[in-house]
């Protein structure tokens, strides 16, 4: 579903790489987890992946379902079904998260010439969603992520990845910021939406948010570069002994 | 793309392509301000004794006043001996129809190619058009005089009408009020004038627009609307106008008055000129418009999406006299490349049971500067008043400024003042948010600014608020980034 090959970054406007050549191949109904250090590009290759305007591909390609989406907008993107859980979601007010999650929804829908739905069918819809994150309805009516605690504002993210149903799904940082109870929420609700059908990639620092989701393949990303690759079990292996440990390995 | 945003997107764009100026030949006239002038400008619109003797005294007054300094604004003073205070076209014709309008100033209309105009045509709203300092031409007055409603210019009423005029004109703005006050009573050159009789409701909605064609022109429009016991009104204001390197001074006064159970909603959306690149050459907007609640139960709203102008002063406010009177003020100002905005409003509470509410959305683009200046006024005798402020400022990008300067005075202890105030800015981030799940960059702004001034837009008549949409979609295309 989806292939980076050699993928290099920058900040748009500047020269310094922050990707150095990433490779990753991820399949339908697979779960991937990247682990990493601080400033190891973990972030920033979901960004780039996403579209962030801040962010130059200098070198390398994007495939999804075999298209190349290296230069295509954020929106375009969206279309053909990939979605980024934000590690900081922003506020956007002025605008409801049901408006927002409607448009979003008919647009793609549009996109994929796919039957649009009117605010009353949304609305079943939507509420149909709530369970799957154990949010309020009340939410809905707020304007996007204003007023939210950092726990809701990650349960938000969840909300709109089950909404929106897209195909992968790049969860940046989700557990960051999460008590154990609200950790579990967010865990139940992304074990729900995973299907043989969509792929997530988790970008986490700690090993703890695979004890809730279970991933089938583990990278490790040092240094702008995915250096590392296997199962549940590197995982653990870089719990016990800690990132450097792994570099002076590697080197 | 529809007819209507091409129509808006040529009027408004970033190349504004009203740099063209009508080759209609103007009256001799000489620049300046002095009595002589004025009694000049008084002999040629044939005002009555006491129309002349009202100009001269506010001259007089207005030449002991200084020009006001306290705004959050800065701009070159305007030259006053330098403006021309009178402009007429040279053809003066009393127009039954379109047929009689001078050619050359039809063709300025066509080019303005201004959509509501034409639509107000078919639709039935008369339109009073100011072209520069003389009204030209006055649509549907049979379908008015029908209903009783008197809408003309105020050169017109001051001869027709005398008595409405004698007892109201200056009776809410009276010319000391301000320098700018002052000035307009003494050159004010025409405007509209509108009486709504007991216990009618006006037929159609009333609009006018004019357009400042002459370079150095100085435009003084004076608008007098009175709504009787039991009458309503409601009144739209727009205007535009053409491209020049002197900064153009407006200085309007807009005096509304609601008599027992009346109500008058004046609305207003401002798109002038504002100056190119460097903030050069734009209008000066700066409005003295007040109302009065004189009577019990009546109501004045003012609804004002303002976006055009280089400089814009103006401060609709509300006197609350009548008891149970209600007073209402929705702004939209937006601001973007170099413009200052100083605006707000002021509710001065003086009846009883009197309420007033106040909703105003600073946008803040580009390099500008946007300030909201508000002052709620509760009397010692208005008991049980209310008031309800809501002051949001949303900033677009890193280099605009936003300022709030809000006055809140209670002598009565029964009254209550709720002031809220937010502000907020839209940047990469929140687009880019709204890109990622799918919504297109134009939408993503379209939507976050939509939702920012719906409140205020839903106030305005339908057909205003069609455009205005579009026409602050158009305003801040490319302001992101």
């Amino acid at each position: 579903m989806l292939e980076i090959r050699n993928l290099h970054a920058v900040v748009e406007g500047e020269e310094l790489e922050i990707l150095k050549g990433v490779n990753l191949t991820v399949n339908k109904g697979e779960i991937h987890a990247i682990m990493g250090p601080n400033g190891s590009g973990k972030s920033t290759l979901s960004k780039v992946v996403s579209g962030h305007p801040e962010y130059e591909v200098t070198e390398g390609t994007i495939l999804f379902e075999g298209e190349d989406i290296t230069e295509m907008d954020a929106d375009e993107r969206a279309h053909l079904g990939l979605f980024l859980a934000f590690q900081y979601p922003v506020e956007v007010p002025g605008i409801t998260n049901k408006t927002l999650l409607r448009e979003a929804y008919n647009t793609i829908a549009r996109a994929n010439e796919r039957e649009e739905l009117d605010p009353l069918e949304f609305e079943d819809y939507l509420v149909s969603k709530l369970e799957i994150i154990e949010m309020k309805d009340e939410f809905l009516n707020r304007s996007i992520n204003t007023g939210f605690s950092g726990g809701e504002k990650k349960k938000n993210e969840i909300f709109q990845m089950a909404v929106l149903n897209p195909r992968l799904s790049f969860l940046d940082e989700t557990d960051s910021g999460l008590d154990i109870d609200a950790l579990k929420v967010v865990s139940d609700g992304v074990n729900k939406i995973a299907s043989p059908e969509n792929a997530i990639v988790m970008i986490t620092h700690y090993q703890r948010l695979l004890n809730y989701i279970k991933p089938d393949f583990v990278h490790v990303m040092i240094n702008g570069k995915i250096v590392k690759s296997g199962d549940i079990s590197l995982a653990e292996e870089l719990e016990a002994n800690g990132y450097d440990q792994m570099q002076k390995e590697l080197a | 793309m529809s007819e209507e945003t091409k129509a808006l997107e040529s009027m408004i764009g970033e190349e504004y392509k009203y740099g063209f100026t009508t080759d209609v030949e103007y009256e001799d006239f000489p620049k300046g301000i002095s009595e002589d002038i004025i009694r000049e400008l008084s002999s040629r619109k044939e005002e009555p004794e006491w129309m002349l003797e009202f100009r001269l005294k506010s001259y007089r007054a207005w030449l002991e006043m200084e020009e006001p300094e306290w705004f959050n604004a800065t701009y070159t003073k305007p030259d006053f001996e330098n403006l021309l205070y009178y402009s007429a076209p040279k053809k003066r014709p009393s127009l039954d129809s379109l047929d009689d309008v001078d050619p050359n100033i039809r063709e300025t209309y066509e080019k303005l190619g201004i959509p509501l105009e034409e639509q107000k045509m078919l639709a039935g709203v008369a339109v009073d058009a100011v072209f520069d300092s003389v009204s030209v031409f006055t649509s549907f007055k049979e379908k008015l005089a029908e209903a009783g409603v008197i809408f003309c210019s105020i050169s017109e009423a001051i001869k027709e009408h005398p008595d409405l005029v004698k007892k109201y004109m200056g009776s809410v703005i009276p010319a000391r009020d301000n320098f700018y006050a002052a000035l307009n009573s003494a050159v004010f050159s025409d405007g509209s004038f509108c009486y709504i009789p007991k216990n009618t409701a006006c037929p159609m909605e009333l609009s006018t627009y004019f357009r400042i064609n002459n370079m150095e022109s100085g435009q003084f429009e004076r608008t007098l609307i009175i709504a009787e016991e039991g009458a309503s009104v409601s009144y739209l204001e727009g205007c535009t106008a053409p491209m020049y390197d002197e900064n153009q001074l407006h200085a309007a006064v807009v005096e509304l008055i609601a008599l027992d159970h009346a109500e008058i909603k004046y609305s207003t959306i401002q798109n002038w000129y504002s100056g190119d690149e460097n903030g050069k050459g734009g209008i000066y907007n700066f409005v003295t418009k007040r109302g009065i609640c004189k009577g019990d139960h009546s109501k004045i709203s003012w609804t004002q999406l303002e976006t055009g102008s280089a400089v814009t002063l103006k401060y609709p406010s509300v006197i609350l006299q009548g008891d149970h009177s209600i007073g209402e003020f929705y702004s939209v100002a937006v601001t973007t490349k170099k413009q200052q905005a100083d605006t707000g409003t002021k509710m001065i509470h003086l009846g009883k049971n009197t309420r007033s509410t106040i909703i105003s959305k600073g946008i803040s683009a580009g390099e500008s500067n946007n300030s909201y200046r508000g002052e709620v006024k509760i009397g010692k005798k208005a008991t049980g008043s209310k008031n309800y402020s809501v002051c949001d400022s949303m900033l677009i990008g890193q280099s605009c400024g936003a300022h709030t300067f809000p006055y809140i005075s209670s002598e009565n202890a029964s009254s209550s003042v709720e002031h809220e105030a937010t502000t907020s800015r839209v940047g990469e981030e929140q687009i880019f948010y709204l890109m990622q799940r799918g919504i297109s960059e134009q939408d993503a702004i379209s939507m976050i600014i939509n939702g920012f001034v719906k409140d205020v837009l839903k106030e305005l008549p339908l057909e205003f608020a069609v455009e205005a949409n579009k026409l602050l979609d158009i305003k801040l295309e490319g302001s992101v980034g």
